[in-house]
């Protein structure tokens, strides 16, 4: 017990010695909230939008009215004919153009349908996808609105997003980037600290000494567990108060599964520990291995239901893909562990695995 | 039990096809300074890593201070010291850091670490230095240091690797005073050492050459039974042959 609480002073100490590490740790983290929160947003605003108007009425002046005033669109232009689209949409002055028909009014009197052309640029595929929701809700509310009733039988379809009425992509982002630190700092860390001392031989006077590998492995992940809390801990705190990202179910939960997988990461930590010689090869393993696939296969960033069969499958052994789907459970939804029992299993079952292989390597690297 | 510090019986290692020891069989006393000599690749440290539980013998046995080194590993681990041939202190931390995490790590007690402390940064002239970064002290003194420390918990054994290499002759000198005193104090000492000068220091040589064992006996046995009048002499006879005049 001695020796454990000696060398996690030791390991403390390395750690706050190398301030710029330190620094980079703490720091990133809730910049990065900044960063994702602030720049790389989903959610669309002021969309410049034009509506061809061959002949306008009342009733296309009134979807002129309802496109100025949302807070999505832009309306810059209302133009007579479709002829200056194409240049406008090349040059991206404008994004969207809605084509209406003619006679608008009288069609919708005598309740016919309406033929409407909408163009979105499609050139970013997630955007276009959100701004053509967008325009069809307006276009949509209008008709209804303007066709009178009793006309025979009209379906009225009221769509409406749960959890996430006004799709903040915020929302979306915070789990996936406590994901993506605790990553970071617990699996990239754990195996860099733990390849350094092999590189500079200290492991060596380690392993010959009464001290056990568990204890070492230990007491060299813990000021690491603890730094990982903290940063989620400055993450979470960020997102609240800057994006107001909700936070619906239990926050013991929310904390108790970060610690879950924290674990998760350190474990997988320890097994690239084993396999790199060097702190180099050790940092390539953690990016490659783990980063990419947090960012990529999780569903933090592209949507899993986009990715092909092959990589879906690949994605259900990135810890992280499990992980996100509680987080966003928690926070987004307010799920409580009845419903989040199997992810928390699956993430508790890697953990062993990762945890059992990672100690036979360290066993056998001492024979 | 052994009487011997160390005893090996027909140590062998093999990687692959490749025997990097060959059945070597020697013993080490009470209080002797035993010099592991060879050429790069003669498969002295490969030896020492088995006598010190960082590898497992192929097949052969050894004892080290009386316990199994396959059975017994917890048992030798407490009873061995060991400073690597790649300096193996804390870089980042003091020089009173250093020690006390190895205290720690040996379970000496706090009031022992104290005085043992005070004791070993006197002996090597360090004694201002307890503050001081392990970084900012030149090589020759970390070299000693780390020998102090591998004696922290008065091991009844101390492992050597190329302990003196890249230092200059003064402090290679004073690391071999060092040597002494602990020798002289009770403590077996195993050294491995490519430097033949120094093998002169120790009271028996054993030389290594393709993982077995050449020649062994004290430096002047060594000499007199291949006739020649330096160790230098003997090691070029034994392993090239060939080019022996």
């Amino acid at each position: 017990m001695k020796a454990f609480l000696g060398f996690v002073r030791k390991e403390t100490l390395h750690l706050l010695r190398d301030r710029q590490t330190l620094a980079i740790l703490l720091l990133l983290p809730p910049l990065q909230v900044l960063i994702f929160g602030f720049a790389v947003r989903t959610d669309v605003r002021k969309i410049p939008i034009v509506l061809v108007d061959p002949a306008p009425d009342v009733a296309t002046l009134e979807l002129r009215d309802r496109l100025a005033a949302s807070e999505r669109f832009r309306l810059l232009a209302v133009a007579p004919s479709t002829q200056v689209l194409d240049a406008q949409f090349r040059s991206g002055s404008i994004r969207q153009a809605l084509v209406l028909p003619r006679d608008v009014e009288r069609r919708l009197g005598r309740g016919d349908s309406l033929p409407i052309q909408l163009l979105t640029d499609g050139s970013d595929p997630n955007t276009g996808g959100i701004m053509q929701g967008y325009a069809t809700a307006v276009v949509q509310r209008w008709y209804t609105d303007a066709v009178p009733s009793g006309n025979g039988l009209r379906i009225d379809a009221s769509s409406r997003l749960r959890y996430n009425p006004t799709l903040e992509s915020s929302h979306l982002f915070v789990p996936g980037l406590v994901a993506f630190v605790l990553t970071i700092m617990s699996a990239m860390m754990t195996a860099i600290s733990i390849t350094r001392e092999k590189e500079t031989g200290t492991m060596e006077m380690l392993l010959v000494s009464p001290i056990r590998p568990s204890a070492i492995v230990a007491g060299k992940v813990t000021p690491y567990v603890v730094l990982a809390f903290v940063s989620v801990l400055l993450v979470l705190i960020a997102a609240r108060t800057v994006f107001q990202v909700p936070q619906r179910g239990s926050l013991a939960l929310l904390l108790g599964e970060c610690g879950l997988y924290i674990l998760t990461a350190l474990a997988l930590g320890i097994v690239i520990s084993t396999q790199a010689p060097t702190q180099r090869t050790a940092m390539i393993f953690a990016l490659a291995g783990l980063m990419m696939p947090t960012m990529l296969l999780s569903g933090f960033i592209f949507p899993l239901d986009s990715l092909p069969v092959w990589l879906r499958a690949i994605s259900n052994v990135v810890p992280a893909r499990w992980f996100l789907l509680i987080v966003r459970g928690i926070m987004i939804k307010g799920a409580g562990l009845a419903t989040l029992w199997q992810e928390t299993l699956i993430l508790v079952g890697m953990t062993a695995f990762f945890l059992i292989v990672g100690s036979r390597k360290l066993a056998i690297r001492l024979g | 039990m052994s009487e011997h510090a160390i005893d090996s019986r027909e140590l062998t290692r093999r990687f692959g096809d490749f025997t990097a020891v060959n059945a070597i069989t020697f013993h080490v006393e009470q209080g002797e300074v035993f010099g592991f000599l060879g050429a790069n690749g003669a498969g002295k440290t490969t030896a020492m890593r088995m006598l010190i539980g960082l590898l497992v013998p192929t097949s052969g046995s050894a004892t080290v201070a009386g316990f199994d080194i396959s059975s017994q590993a917890e048992q030798v681990r407490r009873r061995i010291g060991y400073m690597s041939q790649r300096f193996s202190l804390y870089e980042d931390l003091t020089v009173q850091e250093n020690i006390t995490l190895y205290g720690g790590i040996y379970g000496v007690s706090n009031r022992d670490i104290v005085t043992r402390t005070g004791e070993i940064l006197t002996r090597i002239g360090l004694q201002d230095a307890g503050k001081e970064l392990v970084r900012e002290i030149p090589l020759g003194w970390k070299q000693q240091l780390a020998f102090c420390v591998a004696l922290l918990h008065r091991p009844g054994i101390v492992f050597l690797d190329e302990p003196t290499g890249g230092v200059d002759p003064i402090t290679r000198r004073r690391f071999w005073e060092l040597i002494y005193e602990a020798a002289a104090e009770g403590t077996s000492v195993l050294v491995t050492t490519h430097y033949l000068d120094e093998a002169e220091y120790c009271n028996r040589i054993s030389i290594m050459v393709d993982g077995a064992i050449a020649a062994m006996g004290t430096p002047a046995e060594v000499r007199s039974r291949h006739g020649a009048a330096t160790l230098d002499e003997v090691f070029l006879r034994l392993t090239r042959p060939g080019a022996a005049a």
